[in-house]
């Protein structure tokens, strides 16, 4: 089972982008199951948010959230503490939203890639940050669940938002 | 067709399809979404019904009782303190043989105050005459959606339905569901026919008083009405199979039980953690095994003492407690067994109250303690070495 935990702030899209990983890893059907959810509770804009995506071969049994994940993404790195590692599997990753450096993580500034595209959040960007490092799921099936779920407006923005970084990432 | 769906949004596309001609609710977290669906639905079109914005929960099923009694195919939601505040309407519902369907998103009671899921409220309310079936996930949620009407109109059954989806941990957790199509939705559940209704041309007395002499007719009526839907779920999920392909195994679903030494039982969302642990522990060599309850009303009397018949000890697992006694779905499994008289070691485990965790480790160790001879209620997590942690 691959395990990813969502790290942003109320508004910033943490669980759509958990839900469309989600989506875009089922997309084929076959022996592909996942299950996407918040932390559960009061929702409140700039509060942080916790998300969580599963990913396995077989039914996801387990609905908890996850306390070892293979990838970590952060949307803000005023979230990043040096504490998340712990959350982490032996070859785990974190992948960061930020303009510095941090040791031992994978850090890129999506502001870049937002910015140009006009796109008030990270949340995609960073998706496509973790399809490229990752390879959970394919850049076709990535930019087709945000087709699927993503109102029209804003799809195909966030779908150069996605494979700009996944290009990135790939590197 | 598949869709990415929360519990919450694939119960409100089973309850598109089953049509119902007028939805009354009133929102309460974590059931928000399910009416906030049907009512875009009824605003785009997708949906015909007549969507009525509610102050309280009270009036949310005084209003589909009315609609259900005007021949109406009526559903309301609710949670926690919103069924307990409807609490007066549910025995009016049940009496008076009005077939609507709510779902209920599990969740803890006051106080102290908490907004996540444990079943408290539902099991609070199993003397109130409805059906009461427990989902474990959104496919199935869905698929109980679409059932409940077919089951709750049955002239042998007539009595409303309650739906449970666990707060948050399915109602918020997104996972793939098939969608039926439209024209097998319709195949399956025809419109709602009832006698049972305000009709100018024939009359008849409806929601009447009746004294000593003849309540309890009526009362007797009703528990057999609660009875008769056991039958009906079963030639309901035959049907259901043969259009849809998805199979349903009636009031209960066993997991490697034939040859279990060690039996959990338990309800909702939490059962997929214990049959995976219930694997892991055969790999072990333990022989266990898991017993889902799908309706806690109708009972599954014999099928539990059927399952539980040749096992060395069973443990009831439940998000729930009875004050001053042990937990509610315990005190019914017991009777069960008694009734067949079955006589196996028997224990109570009280977990997830508040929403709290249960981990796949607080299932093993259900399993080594019952194995161990463990008996009576206990807490999880409180007692031993994390007393409350």
């Amino acid at each position: 089972m691959i395990e990813i935990i969502w790290l942003g702030r109320g508004g910033q899209g943490a669980f759509t982008a958990a839900k469309l990983l989600g989506a875009a890893y089922t997309a084929d059907g076959g022996d592909k199951y996942a299950l996407a959810f918040p932390s559960f509770g009061p929702e409140r804009r700039g509060a942080p948010v916790r998300a969580f995506t599963k990913l396995d071969t077989k039914p996801v049994a387990d609905r908890s959230q996850t306390e070892k994940a293979d990838y970590i993404v952060i949307l803000d790195d005023t979230l990043y503490t040096p504490q998340l590692r712990s959350l982490l599997k032996e070859n785990g990753r974190l992948i960061v939203n930020s303009k510095t450096a941090i040791d031992g993580a994978f850090t890129f500034d999506a502001e870049k890639i937002s910015g140009e595209l006009r796109l008030p959040t990270v949340n995609t960007v960073m998706y496509g940050l973790l399809v490229g490092l990752s390879k959970a799921v394919s850049a076709e099936n990535a930019a087709m669940s945000i087709r699927e779920y993503m109102p029209a407006k804003i799809q195909e923005r966030n779908i150069s938002a996605l494979l700009k970084a996944a290009e990135e990432a790939a590197v | 067709m598949k869709k990415f769906l929360s519990g919450n949004e694939a119960f409100a596309e089973g309850i598109r399809l089953a049509r119902p001609q007028v939805i009354s609710a009133y929102p309460i977290t974590p059931q928000t979404i399910v009416v906030e669906r049907l009512s875009e639905m009824v605003e785009d079109g997708s949906l015909t019904a007549e969507y009525v914005h509610v102050e309280s929960e009270h009036s949310a099923l005084s209003c589909a009782i009315g609609a259900s009694a005007a021949g109406a195919r009526a559903f309301t939601a609710t949670s926690s303190q919103g069924l307990l505040y409807m609490a007066e309407c549910l025995y009016y519902a049940a009496g008076g043989r009005f077939p609507i369907v709510m779902m209920n998103a599990d969740r803890s009671t006051a106080l102290p105050w908490n907004i996540y899921g444990d079943q408290r409220d539902s099991l609070s309310q199993l003397d109130s005459g409805w059906i009461q079936a427990y989902a474990e996930n959104a496919q199935e949620a869905l698929d109980l959606a679409l059932m409940s009407y077919r089951i709750a109109e049955d002239k042998r059954v007539s009595t409303p339905y309650m739906a449970n989806l666990d707060g948050f941990v399915l109602t918020h957790t997104y996972e793939t569901v098939d969608i039926p199509d439209r024209s097998q939705a319709d195949s399956f559940l025809p419109p709602y026919e009832t006698d049972n209704r305000i009709d100018f041309d024939n009359p008849r007395n409806m929601a009447f008083s009746a004294g000593p002499d003849t309540n309890y007719i009526f009362k007797y009526k009703e528990h057999e009405g609660v009875l008769a839907a056991r039958e009906v779920i079963g030639e309901t999920e035959a049907a259901f199979a043969e259009i849809f392909g998805r199979r349903y195994t009636g009031l209960t679903e066993n997991y490697r039980t034939d040859d279990a030494e060690y039996v959990i039982v338990t309800l909702g969302s939490i059962a997929g953690l214990c049959r995976e642990t219930a694997d892991k522990l055969r790999e072990k060599g333990v022989r266990a095994g898991v017993v889902r309850i799908r309706y806690m009303r109708p009972f599954p009397n014999e099928e539990i003492a059927d399952v539980l018949r040749n096992a060395k000890a069973y443990a009831v697992l439940e998000k729930d407690i009875s004050f001053g006694n042990e937990g509610t779905v315990f005190t019914n499994v017991n009777s069960a067994l008694k009734k067949a008289g079955v006589d196996v070691k028997g224990s109570n485990y009280i977990g997830g109250l508040g929403g709290r965790n249960i981990s796949a480790a607080d299932i093993e160790k259900i399993y080594t303690d019952i194995a161990n001879g463990a008996d009576g209620v206990r807490f999880i997590g409180i007692g031993g070495e994390d007393n409350g942690k």
